[in-house]
């Protein structure tokens, strides 16, 4: 788990997931536990990506549906689903995704930028793409899977 | 932490202590109840704060505390007696005395005059002609080219009749530099002669330290006054012990120097045993004095073993506690489920965990748990001042102290204790005058009483004033909108009308509780910790005002219910009953929002699974079960939900600390199957519908 600091390539080491037919990452640093999908105790007013919240070892985990998030269709979870534990900021949340599929190693030059679309979803989540093996991974940020504003509001 | 903060830290925990030490002996001498050992206990109180804070050089502190403890010595002795005038000026010192500890803790400051005028109060009572102690030096002291000192030290009985202890002094001076100490004996009296609070000692010690003579005086400092003490400077010494001498200690231990080369020498003649005299003895093997002194103290640290922790670690072991009761009962479940016997080795293994389990948490909820005594001490300073600024009498009776209840519970029962007590004596009692005209001895009593009931602190405080003026009342809520001229109310209800906002019976607003917060500040307080409040009155003979708290405000005494398939919790402080509507009791009061009848008055309905948008449709009242819950400021509403699954404990968990506050949801919890169930903000919900409705409720005990 150990990022090396390599200060002129900055390598660092990303974990990639399915969503849907679509793969993303985020760094590795970010990432608390992987665990598998239990069913979460809807929250009422929220927002329809939060699925709600589960218990993880007496903490209250809010879920994201990462599909909804980003815009994708809605599935409905089932035990083949998993939950990936991330820190952000003083919170941790649980993102709800189909499966882990890979770890990787990238450095800044590996990354290209994300070519310049309308979409608002886009903008806001995705930092860059990653090509392997002939796939394309998307890099997203965590910082505004609960957005603050959205986080006010009621 | 800097060191010297640490140990300033502490001093001013004991301080605390000693202040509630203080005051509960002045109370028992104020009863009469109180023993010689109560008195001295009180002096070693003041005794012990004015030395500390002369380690911390606090001028003030020890000034007063030196008066303070004057006026006691002359107590003890009997040269001051203890009426009325003399105990109340005693008081009233130990609530100066407890300010100006606080004032030195705090950097704060004091009302100067008020200490003053305690002084001179305390001049007159016991004409103390004494001089001011100077305030002690912390400073090093400057050293003269001496190099030995012989010191001659003769206590008299007040020295120990003031708890002083000479094997400290001696451990004192040690610090100057090595001692030699030898008791002289002569002047000790046949044993049938001796009077044993008597004092026939004289320590004649070699002192080998390069000092100033003000530093040996000012070990002796605090005793000066109490012994003979010779300082005279000396030739570098020879060792002045002789073989077969006796150093006697003062708690009763005797040491019989040997010279190094040791040869046979006989046992020395019988030794006058110094169990009969000085002070009280404890049985000591032969050591050194200081030794000795040392091992005293350990004992006596033993018998009283506490430590202090950060509550902090105490939280972090509850909440894990917390956890581990979750996944016990979830393997218990789990266990169940896999189809084994519960005869077999497995099943009985995990009964025997799941008692451990259970007798852990309790043992960690008592680490929090602290008696109420803490609070119950500052009410009768509170007793004496609102009695004096209302011209009446009072008298303060407590039962119960040693009650125990969680730490954050005692936080926070204190406020609405003071108000109940300051309304007790500013409306409750009646002025001497009226109570002699009523029969009743002129000073009134007020007594506060806690208790353990069924899982909850009770706490009771009750006065043998007038009682509630009925008619009075009624006719204050009449005129205040808060019920009908035509409502008939019986008397409990009336009684209750005093905690409706905006409500108060003095006629005249006072100082004391009628600023403005009347009695609903202090329900509303009490209903934020869970807790519920009443009120009993009996005309002429006074009124009972009953708070009942959950122990803990880590846990919440919930009801389990369920809306359209979601599991809630609702706090069972906030349910006044659970009931079957039936059809023909529910009226619509517009397209959205039915209302109930229920006892004559209507009270709107709420369907728990709609407010909380789980569901477009409204549930059929017969087909479901109601609750009626009561929200801040007693407004009612009906709840309506699809079952009721019981009562349950549950350990309160914070929905902000991962995501953010959701309307409607107090908190959440996890439930014996791992999941998280939901806590309902009742006055949320009931609030929610008042502004929907924004009309007034029929409700008889409804409050604008």
């Amino acid at each position: 788990m150990g990022q090396s600091t390599n200060s002129d390539a900055n390598i660092r080491e990303l974990i990639a997931f399915r969503v849907g037919r679509q793969e993303f990452c985020i760094n590795v640093m970010a990432v608390r536990e992987i665990r598998g999908w239990t069913a979460a105790t809807a929250l009422p007013r929220s927002p329809r990506y939060v699925r709600g919240v589960i218990n993880l070892r007496g903490a209250v985990l809010p879920i994201v549906e990462l599909a909804v998030r980003l815009g994708l269709p809605s599935n409905e979870p089932s035990a083949r689903n998993v939950i990936i534990v991330v820190q952000i900021a003083h919170q941790q949340i649980g993102l709800l995704v189909d499966a882990v599929s890979d770890i990787l190693t990238a450095n800044d030059a590996n990354i290209q930028p994300t070519p310049d679309v309308s979409s608002d979803l886009v903008k806001t989540f995705v930092k860059g793409l990653l090509p392997v093996d002939g796939r394309m991974i998307s890099l997203i940020s965590l910082d505004h899977v609960l957005p603050q504003g959205e986080m006010e509001a009621a | 932490m800097d060191p010297m903060a640490a140990i300033r830290e502490t001093f001013f925990q004991e301080c605390e202590e000693q202040l509630a030490e203080l005051e509960a002996g002045l109370i028992l001498m104020e009863s009469g109840a109180a023993e010689a050992e109560t008195v001295n206990a009180v002096f070693r109180a003041v005794h012990s704060i004015k030395g500390g804070a002369g380690i911390f050089a606090l001028d003030a502190l020890v000034r007063f505390a030196h008066v303070f403890e004057t006026a006691l010595d002359q107590v003890r002795s009997g040269t001051l007696a203890t009426g009325p005038g003399v105990m109340n000026l005693l008081l009233r010192a130990a609530d100066v005395l407890a300010d100006l500890v606080r004032a030195a803790r705090d950097n704060g400051a004091v009302d100067e005059t008020r200490t003053a005028a305690l002084v001179v109060e305390f001049t007159q009572v016991s004409n103390l002609g004494h001089e001011l102690p100077p305030a002690p030096k912390s400073q090093p002291t400057v050293c003269a080219p001496v190099p030995a000192w012989h010191i001659s030290f003769t206590p008299t009985p007040a020295l120990y009749a003031k708890a002083n202890e000479t094997a400290l002094l001696l451990r004192e001076l040690r610090r100057l530099g090595p001692i030699e100490a030898t008791v002289d004996t002569t002047h000790l009296p046949e044993l049938s002669e001796m009077d044993p609070e008597g004092a026939y000692l004289t320590w004649n010690i070699t002192l080998e330290a390069d000092c100033a003579e003000q530093a040996i005086r000012n070990v002796f400092e605090f005793v000066e006054d109490d012994c003979h003490l010779e300082i005279a400077a000396a030739t570098p010494a020879e060792p002045s012990l002789k073989p077969g001498d006796i150093i006697t200690g003062d708690n009763g231990f005797s040491f019989e120097f040997f010279p190094p080369p040791v040869f046979d020498e006989e046992e020395p003649p019988a030794v006058p045993e110094p169990e009969h005299h000085a002070p009280p003895p404890a049985p000591v093997a032969k050591q050194n004095p200081v030794e000795a002194m040392a091992a005293k103290a350990e004992s006596a640290a033993a018998v009283s073993a506490t430590i202090r922790v950060d509550l902090d670690r105490v939280d972090r072991m509850i909440d894990l506690v917390g956890e581990l009761v979750i996944n016990e009962a979830m393997l218990s479940q789990r266990v169940l489920e896999a189809g084994i016997a519960r005869a077999s080795g497995v099943a009985m293994a995990l009964e025997e965990l799941e008692h451990l389990t259970r007798e852990i948490q309790d043992s960690v909820m008592a680490i929090r748990a602290q008696p109420v005594r803490s609070v119950f001490q500052r009410m009768p300073r509170l007793v004496r001042e609102v009695a004096a600024q209302t011209g009446k009498q009072a008298r303060l009776v407590t039962e119960g102290e040693g009650t125990e209840v969680d730490k954050t519970v005692i936080e926070r029962i204190a406020d609405p204790l003071t108000h109940m007590i300051r309304n007790a004596i500013d409306h409750g009692l009646e002025s001497p005058e009226k109570r002699l005209a009523a029969g009743k001895p002129a000073e009134g009593l007020v007594r506060l009483t806690a208790l353990h009931r069924s899982g909850r602190i009770v706490l009771e405080v009750s006065d043998d004033g007038a009682g509630i003026n009925r008619a009075r009342v009624k006719e204050k809520a009449i005129e205040n909108g808060l019920i009908s001229p035509d409502a008939t109310l019986t008397d409990d209800e009336i009684d209750n009308l005093i905690f409706l906002p905006g409500f108060s019976t003095a006629s005249t607003v006072s100082d004391i509780s009628g600023r403005g917060v009347g009695m609903d500040v202090v329900r509303q307080s009490v209903a934020a910790l869970g807790g519920r409040i009443s009120i009993s009155s009996r005309p002429g003979h006074g009124s009972t005002f009953t708070l009942s708290l959950p122990l803990t405000l880590a846990v919440l005494d919930g009801m389990v219910i369920s809306a359209r398939g979601h599991t809630l919790i609702i706090p069972l402080g906030a349910i006044v009953e659970t009931l079957k509507p039936k059809a023909a009791d529910v009226f619509p009061l517009d397209g959205e929002i039915n209302v109930i009848r229920l006892r004559g008055g209507y009270v709107p309905m709420v369907d728990v699974a709609a407010s909380l948008g789980y569901s477009d449709e409204f549930v059929e009242p017969d087909q479901s079960v109601a609750l009626l819950v009561e929200g801040e400021g007693g407004v009612r509403a009906v709840l309506l939900a699809d079952a009721i699954h019981g009562q349950r404990q549950v350990v309160i968990k914070s929905l902000e600390a991962n995501y953010r506050a959701v309307p409607g949801i107090a908190a959440a919890t996890v439930m014996g199957d791992g999941r998280v169930a939901l806590i309902l903000d009742v006055d949320a919900v009931v609030k929610t519908t008042r502004s929907e409705l924004s009309r007034p409720e029929p409700s008889v005990l409804e409050a604008h």
